[in-house]
C-alpha cells in the first residue's frame, strides 16, 4: 500500500522526515518498506522566464535564447526545440543541474554560443502525456500554457511548481488490517503513533440532479449473503474529461494511473476509503434494474480488461435485466465501461462476501485491486460514506449533476464488537505494569470508545479485535513492544534434551564425518523420471509416490521413497565441477504411501555417497562397518543381492546387502554404470542406503568393560589355496568353526593370484591370533588349534595350506 | 712422590679437557686410573714411606683420584651434550612442509546453526520434536486459527496432494505446536526444527524447500516479557554478546498479540546499507503469545494457561551466521562450499 504523504497531511498534520516516520510506524505495526521523494531525482530545476530569442548564426534551428530564472540577471540558453515563443514560462535545468535517469546538465557551449544550462521537456522531467494531459509533446513544456499551472514563480524548484514535491510511503499491510489499505485507514494509525488528532472529512453533496433515484434504478440482492450491503447513487449529464492537476497528482502518487474524471474519481475514493467503487454507464443497465446474482453456469462476460470469462454458478455478477455488467468486486463489464460519451453514470459502493470474491477471482486467475481488498472482508460501514464522497468529488470537479437520494441495500447490519477493558489480564499477558489511565489513553488514541463500566465499543472497521488478546496487541503496540521489559522464563522445570532417535542421529553424523563424508541436504521431492534413471522396473511397486497436485515442476512434483537419485544428483553435479574425491552423506526422509490418516510413513535414510581415484568397494564398506561398529551392532555381515528389484540400481557384482543378525538394515555397492551414465557420470558411484529404523534396532548394549588378557598371546600366519569361488567370508566362516576355543581374531591380510597358484584359484592368507585366559599357551597347543583350523577350511572350503 | 702426583694431576686434568670422544674419554681414564694406571702406580709406591709420611701422602693421594674422577665425570657429560646437540641438529626438519591429510568431513552449515539453536534450548528445559512433513491442512491451517480463506491457503502458496486440500506439504513447522498440545502433558517447552515448503519458484532468497525451526512454551502466567527475554538469549548466542535486537508488532493467526524481531544489520550497526536494504535492522523470527483460539481449540484454558511461540527461518539465519550470499548453494552441495564450514 503506498501512501502520499501530502495526501496524509490533509488529515493529520506530521512533518517528521520520511526515515523517522518510517520508524514510528513499523514500530506501531505498520511496516515501511520503503520510502520515496517523487521529485529526489531531479535537482537544481527551476521555473524560467524566456525573454529574448534569436537564430543562432551558425546553425539552421537553434535558438539563443535570454532567460529569466530568477537569478537577478538573464542567463544565455540554447536551445534546438521550435515551440518556444517569448514570454512562455518553461522549466530550466540550471548549470550542474540533476534529471531523472541520473542525466547531468553542465553549462557548455553549442556551435561557439554558451549555454548556461538547457529548458525541458516534461519527458525530461519523468512525467508522460497522463499527467500533463494539455502539454505539447514534441518540444519544451511550456508551463504558462497550461490553464492548471497558475501562481508560477520564476526562479521557483521546479518540483513544487508541478506537484513532484510529494513522498510516498510504501507499506506492508498485514491481512488482518484490511482498514489500513486506505488513506484514512493509515491517517488513524499514523495519529495514534504520533499521538496527534486526525481531522476526518464528512463528505457533502448538494443534490438536485434530474429524476427521482427509485425510478430511475431498482438494485435487487438474491443472495444476500454474498452481499451484504449494496449502496448506489447516480449522477446526471456527465461531461467525461481529464481530471485535474491535484488529483492526477495524487494518483499518481499512489502508483495508480490517472484515466478520466468519472474513472479517476472511483479510484479516488477506493485509495481514500478503501472501499472499492465502480461506475457504469446508465444508458447500458437495461431496465434501469440492477441485479446482484450468481452467474449462471457457462454464462458468458468480456471485462474491463477485453477478456472474455466462462463464468459458473460460483461467480458472483452484477447484471441487468438481461445480461451481466460486471464481475461483483472483481472487474466491470466491458459492455456497461465509461466511454467518451457517457451521460448518466450508476456509482457502486458495495460489500461483498470475501470468500466468494477470493474463489472467483482465483478461479479466473485475476486478482485485482478490487478483489484483493474484498477477499480481506471490508468494513460494510464505509460504502456509504465512500459513495457520498464519490458524488461529492463530481460536484467540485462539475463533472456531473447528482441525483438526489441513495440506494441502500443493508441485508447484513453488524453489531459493535462490546469487549471490557481489564488491565491486570492485559499486564499479565505483557509481562507488564501499564495503569488503567494510561490503557485508557491508547484505547482514546485507537478510537476504541471506553465507558465508564470499562467497556469499549470497537470501531466497525476493526473487525480484527475480538477479545482480550487482541487489546493487549493494540496496548502493546503503543505502549511499545521495545518498552515491555526482558524477563527469563519461570515456573516449572522441565526435563528437556534428546530422543534416542535423536542422540543416534548425532552420533550418525559425527561418525560419517569422521570418515571423511561432508554432509549434504536436499530436496524430499523429486522427478517421476528419476526412478526411470535409477533403474527400476516400470511396475515397481516402490515406485508409488506422493503426487503433488500443483507443483512447481516436473522435476519437483513427487515426495521420493528413495534417497538414492538425490545423491547420485549431487555426485554427478560435484563429478561435473571436477572436484576430486568426493565423499557425501544425508540423513534424509523418503515419503512412503499409507501411513496415518492417509498422511505418509515418512522412514530417515543414511545415505552415503562417494567417488575418487582409487576409492573402491571396500573403502565404502569400511565406512559403513565403522557406523555399524560406532552404533555396537552385532552381528554384522554381508551377503548377494537377494533380488530386491530396486538392486537394479547397483553392478550386480559389486553389490551387496548388509546385515544386523537376521535384520536386513540396507545396501551398498557400486552404482550401476548405466545409471551412473543416466546421471552424466562416466566413472565408478559408489552408494550406501542404511534404513536409520534399522539401525536404531540394531545399536547394541552399553559396553562393558572385559578385563585385558593377562596371558601373552600366539600369533600363527596361515595362506590357503581355494578356488575363485570360494568367498573370504565362507573361509572365515570355516576357521571359526575349526578352532577350538583359542582363536581369538582372525584377520585377512593377503589375496594372492598368479605365478605359483593355479589358474582359477586364489592364495587367502590369515592372521591368527591365539590365546587362553587362564594359562600362556605352548607352541604345541597352538599348533593343535591351527591344525584343526586348516582341516575345517580343508573339508568345507577345499582350501589346502599353501 | 708429591712432585709425582701433582704432575699426573695436572697431565691428567688437561688431557680430559681436550678429549674429543667418550673412547678416548675412556681410554684417559685406563690410563690415569686403571689397574695399571699412572696413579695406581704411584700408590703403590705407598709402602715405601715412613708412617709419618703416610698419611699426609694418603690424602693427598685420594685428593687428586676425586678430582680426576670428578674431571672424568664433567667431560663425560660435556662429551654427551656435544653428541645430543649434533644429533638434534641433523634431525632438523623443514616444519613449512605440509601435514599429512587427515580427511574429515563437514557439517553442512544449515545444521551448524540449527544444532547451535537447539543447543541453547535443550540447555533451558526444551524437548525437540520432530515431525511430519507431509501434513494435514487441519494441523497446518484449521487449528492454528488460520481459517478458510486464508491467503496461505491458496493452491498458489501452498503444495497439495488431493482436491479437497486435507493433505498437504507443511508450510510452517507450526502445526508442531498442535502436535506437542495434543500429546503432551502441560506445562510444555518444546522446539521443533524441520523441513518446510512453499510455492517459490528458486532465487538467491527463496527455495521451494526450507528449514524451520519452531519453539513453544505454555504454563503459567508466561508473558510476551519472557518471551522476549528467551529470544533476546537466543539472538545474542547466535550473534554474539551484545547483539542489539528489536520487536515490531507483526501479525500471524496463531498468535496474539504478535510481532517480528529483527536483529541490528552487522554490517553498517544500524545506519543502513545495502544489506538491509537501508533499514538498519534485519529480520528475524516471527513469534508472539499463543492465540487463545488456537489454545481452545487444543482444549487449554487461556485462563490458565499462557504461552508463546517463534518460528525462525534456519537458512536465513545460517547466511546470516555465515555470510551466505545466496540461498542456493544451501541445496547445490559443491563440496568447495561444504568444506568451508
Amino acid at each position: 500500500m503506498n501512501l502520499s504523504r501530502k495526501w496524509l497531511n490533509e488529515f493529520v498534520a506530521i512533518d517528521a522526515g520520511d526515515r523517522q516516520f518510517a520508524e514510528a510506524m513499523t514500530l506501531s505495526g505498520s511496516k515501511v518498506e520503503l520510502t520515496h521523494d517523487l521529485g529526489e531525482e531531479i535537482k537544481n530545476v527551476v521555473v524560467g522566464k524566456v525573454l529574448s530569442m534569436k537564430r543562432h548564426e551558425n546553425s539552421d534551428h537553434m535558438w539563443i535564447c535570454q532567460v529569466d530564472a530568477g537569478r537577478g540577471v538573464p542567463i544565455q540558453i540554447v536551445t534546438g526545440a521550435q515551440n518556444v515563443k517569448e514570454g512562455d514560462i518553461v522549466p530550466v535545468a540550471l548549470d550542474g543541474s540533476l534529471l531523472p535517469g541520473g542525466k547531468e546538465i553542465r553549462a557548455g557551449k553549442l556551435r561557439g554560443e554558451l549555454s548556461d544550462g538547457m529548458l525541458c521537456s516534461f519527458q525530461e522531467l519523468g512525467l508522460d502525456q497522463r499527467d500533463f494531459p494539455t502539454a505539447y509533446e514534441n518540444g519544451i513544456w511550456i508551463l504558462s500554457d497550461d490553464p492548471e499551472l497558475t501562481n508560477l514563480t520564476i526562479g521557483e524548484d521546479i518540483r513544487t511548481a508541478v506537484g513532484l514535491d510529494d513522498h510516498v510511503v510504501e507499506f506492508e499491510i498485514t491481512p488482518n488490517r484490511p482498514d489500513c489499505l486506505s488513506v484514512i485507514g493509515l491517517a488513524r494509525e499514523v495519529s495514534a503513533t504520533f499521538d496527534v488528532p486526525c481531522t476526518l472529512h464528512e463528505p457533502i453533496v448538494k443534490g438536485g440532479g434530474e429524476g427521482v433515484l427509485p425510478e430511475l434504478l431498482d438494485v435487487e440482492t438474491p443472495d444476500p449473503e454474498l452481499c451484504p450491503r449494496y449502496t448506489a447513487r447516480m449522477v446526471r449529464n456527465v461531461k467525461i474529461g481529464p481530471s485535474p492537476k491535484w488529483m492526477r497528482e495524487r494518483l499518481r502518487a499512489m502508483g495508480v494511473r490517472p484515466i478520466n474524471n468519472i474513472v479517476d474519481i472511483t479510484n479516488y475514493v477506493m485509495l481514500e476509503y478503501g472501499q472499492p467503487m465502480h461506475a457504469f454507464d446508465y444508458r447500458y443497465v437495461n431496465g434501469g434494474k440492477i441485479i446482484v446474482r450468481r452467474a449462471a453456469e457457462g454464462e458468458k462476460l468480456t471485462t474491463l480488461d477485453g477478456k472474455e470469462h466462462v463464468l459458473t454458478a460460483n461467480h458472483l455478477v452484477i447484471a441487468d435485466e438481461g445480461r451481466a455488467v460486471g464481475l461483483a468486486g472483481i472487474m466491470g463489464g466491458l459492455n456497461s465501461e465509461i466511454v467518451d460519451d457517457t451521460a448518466d453514470v450508476v456509482f457502486e459502493s458495495a460489500c461483498f462476501d470475501g470468500t466468494c470474491i477470493r474463489k472467483g477471482a482465483l478461479a479466473l486467475g485475476m486478482r485485482t485491486e478490487a478483489s484483493a481488498k474484498f477477499e480481506k472482508g471490508l468494513d460494510p460501514m464505509n460504502t456509504l460514506p465512500a459513495v457520498n464522497r464519490a458524488c461529492e468529488l463530481v460536484e467540485l470537479l462539475g463533472a456531473g449533476e447528482v441525483v438526489d437520494g441513495v440506494i441502500d441495500i443493508l441485508n447484513y447490519v453488524p453489531q459493535p464488537t462490546v469487549l471490557k477493558l481489564e488491565p491486570d489480564k492485559i499486564n499479565a499477558l505483557l509481562g507488564t505494569d501499564i495503569s488503567q489511565g494510561e490503557m485508557a489513553q491508547i484505547m482514546e488514541r485507537i478510537n476504541f470508545e471506553l465507558h465508564d463500566d470499562q467497556t469499549l465499543t470497537i470501531p466497525s472497521w476493526r473487525g480484527d479485535v475480538k477479545e482480550m488478546a487482541d487489546l493487549a496487541e493494540e496496548v502493546a503496540r503503543f505502549y511499545g513492544y521495545n518498552n515491555i521489559s526482558t524477563t527469563l522464563m519461570r515456573g516449572q522445570t522441565t526435563l528437556g534434551g534428546y530422543s534416542p532417535e535423536q542422540r543416534l542421529e548425532q552420533r550418525l553424523g559425527a561418525m560419517c564425518r569422521s570418515c571423511g563424508y561432508d554432509e549434504i541436504i536436499t530436496y524430499s521431492f523429486i522427478s517421476p523420471t528419476w526412478y526411470d534413471k535409477i533403474g527400476w522396473p516400470e511396475n515397481d511397486f516402490h515406485r508409488k509416490s506422493f503426487k503433488i497436485l500443483n507443483p512447481l515442476g516436473e522435476d519437483t512434483s513427487i515426495m521420493r521413497t528413495t534417497t538414492l537419485p538425490s545423491m547420485l544428483d549431487i555426485l554427478a553435479r560435484n563429478y561435473n565441477y571436477r572436484n576430486k574425491d568426493v565423499r557425501l552423506y544425508e540423513l534424509g526422509r523418503i515419503y512412503l504411501p499409507g501411513g496415518e490418516n492417509g498422511l505418509a510413513n515418512e522412514a530417515k535414510v543414511l545415505t552415503l555417497g562417494a567417488y575418487g581415484e582409487g576409492f573402491d568397494f571396500y573403502d565404502l564398506k569400511g565406512a559403513v562397518e565403522a557406523v555399524l561398529k560406532e552404533i555396537r551392532a552385532e552381528e554384522v555381515h554381508f551377503e548377494g543381492s537377494l533380488g530386491a528389484p530396486s538392486d537394479a540400481s547397483y553392478h550386480p557384482g559389486r553389490f551387496a546387502t548388509i546385515w544386523c543378525g537376521t535384520d536386513q538394515v540396507g545396501v551398498l555397492g557400486q552404482v550401476h554404470p548405466n545409471v551412473a551414465k543416466a546421471f552424466g557420470v562416466d566413472g565408478e558411484l559408489y552408494c550406501a542406503e542404511l534404513s536409520f529404523d534399522e539401525l536404531m534396532l540394531a545399536r547394541g548394549a552399553d559396553p562393558e568393560y572385559v578385563p585385558l588378557p593377562k596371558f601373552p598371546s600366539v600369533t600363527r600366519d596361515i595362506a590357503v589355496v581355494c578356488g575363485e569361488a570360494v568367498t573370504v567370508g565362507k573361509l572365515e566362516e570355516a576357521i571359526r568353526k575349526g578352532a577350538k576355543g583359542l582363536l581369538k581374531e582372525v584377520s585377512l591380510f593377503d589375496i594372492y593370484r598368479g605365478k605359483g597358484v593355479d589358474e582359477g584359484k586364489k592364495s587367502v592368507a590369515f592372521n591368527l591370533v591365539l590365546r587362553s585366559d587362564d594359562r600362556s599357551l605352548t607352541s604345541e597347543e597352538a599348533d593343535e588349534d591351527v591344525k584343526s583350523i586348516l582341516e575345517a577350511l580343508e573339508k568345507d572350503c577345499g582350501a589346502r595350506l599353501r | 712422590m708429591k712432585e709425582q702426583l701433582a704432575k699426573i694431576k695436572s697431565e691428567a686434568l688437561s688431557a680430559f679437557e681436550g678429549v674429543a670422544s667418550p673412547a678416548a674419554l675412556d681410554e684417559l681414564r685406563v690410563k690415569y686410573l686403571g689397574k695399571k694406571g699412572e696413579l695406581t702406580a704411584v700408590l703403590k709406591q705407598m709402602g715405601r714411606l715412613s708412617a709419618e709420611e703416610r698419611p699426609a701422602m694418603g690424602a693427598l693421594a685420594n685428593e687428586v683420584r676425586s678430582a680426576l674422577e670428578s674431571a672424568i665425570e664433567t667431560a663425560g657429560k660435556k662429551l654427551e651434550s656435544a653428541a645430543m646437540e649434533a644429533r638434534l641438529k641433523a634431525e632438523t626438519l623443514d616444519v613449512t612442509v605440509p601435514g599429512k591429510t587427515v580427511k574429515m568431513g563437514h557439517k553442512h552449515p544449515m545444521y551448524s546453526a540449527l544444532d547451535e539453536i537447539k543447543d541453547i534450548f535443550v540447555g533451558m528445559g526444551f524437548t525437540v520434536l520432530d515431525g511430519p512433513e507431509v501434513e494435514l491442512a487441519e494441523l497446518n491451517f484449521d487449528r492454528l486459527n488460520a481459517e478458510e480463506g486464508h491467503p496461505s491457503r491458496d493452491w498458489s502458496d501452498t503444495f497439495y496432494f488431493d482436491e479437497d486440500s486435507r493433505v498437504m506439504l507443511r508450510s510452517q513447522t507450526s502445526p508442531m505446536q498442535v502436535r506437542a498440545m495434543d500429546t503432551m502433558s502441560l506445562p510444555i517447552r518444546i522446539i521443533a526444527p524441520g523441513r518446510v515448503y512453499r510455492k517459490d519458484e528458486v532465487d538467491a532468497t527463496h527455495s521451494p524447500m526450507f528449514h524451520q525451526v519452531e519453539g513453544m512454551v505454555i504454563d503459567k502466567h508466561v508473558t510476551m516479557a519472557d518471551l522476549k527475554g528467551t529470544l533476546n538469549l537466543l539472538a545474542e548466542e547466535l550473534f554474539g554478546k551484545g547483539t542489539v535486537t528489536r520487536f515490531r508488532p507483526h501479525h500471524f493467526p496463531f498468535t496474539e498479540p504478535s510481532c517480528e524481531m529483527d536483529v541490528q544489520c552487522h554490517k553498517c550497526g544500524g545506519a543502513g546499507c545495502p544489506t538491509c536494504k537501508g533499514e538498519g535492522w534485519i529480520e528475524l523470527l516471527g513469534a508472539g503469545m499463543i492465540h487463545p483460539n488456537v489454545l481452545r481449540m487444543a482444549g487449554i484454558d487461556p485462563e490458565e494457561w499462557s504461552g508463546w511461540a517463534f518460528g525462525m527461518g534456519l537458512e536465513r539465519t545460517a547466511m546470516r551466521r555465515f555470510k551466505i550470499a545466496d540461498l542456493r548453494l544451501i541445496f547445490e552441495n559443491d563440496v568447495r562450499f561444504l568444506e568451508q564450514f
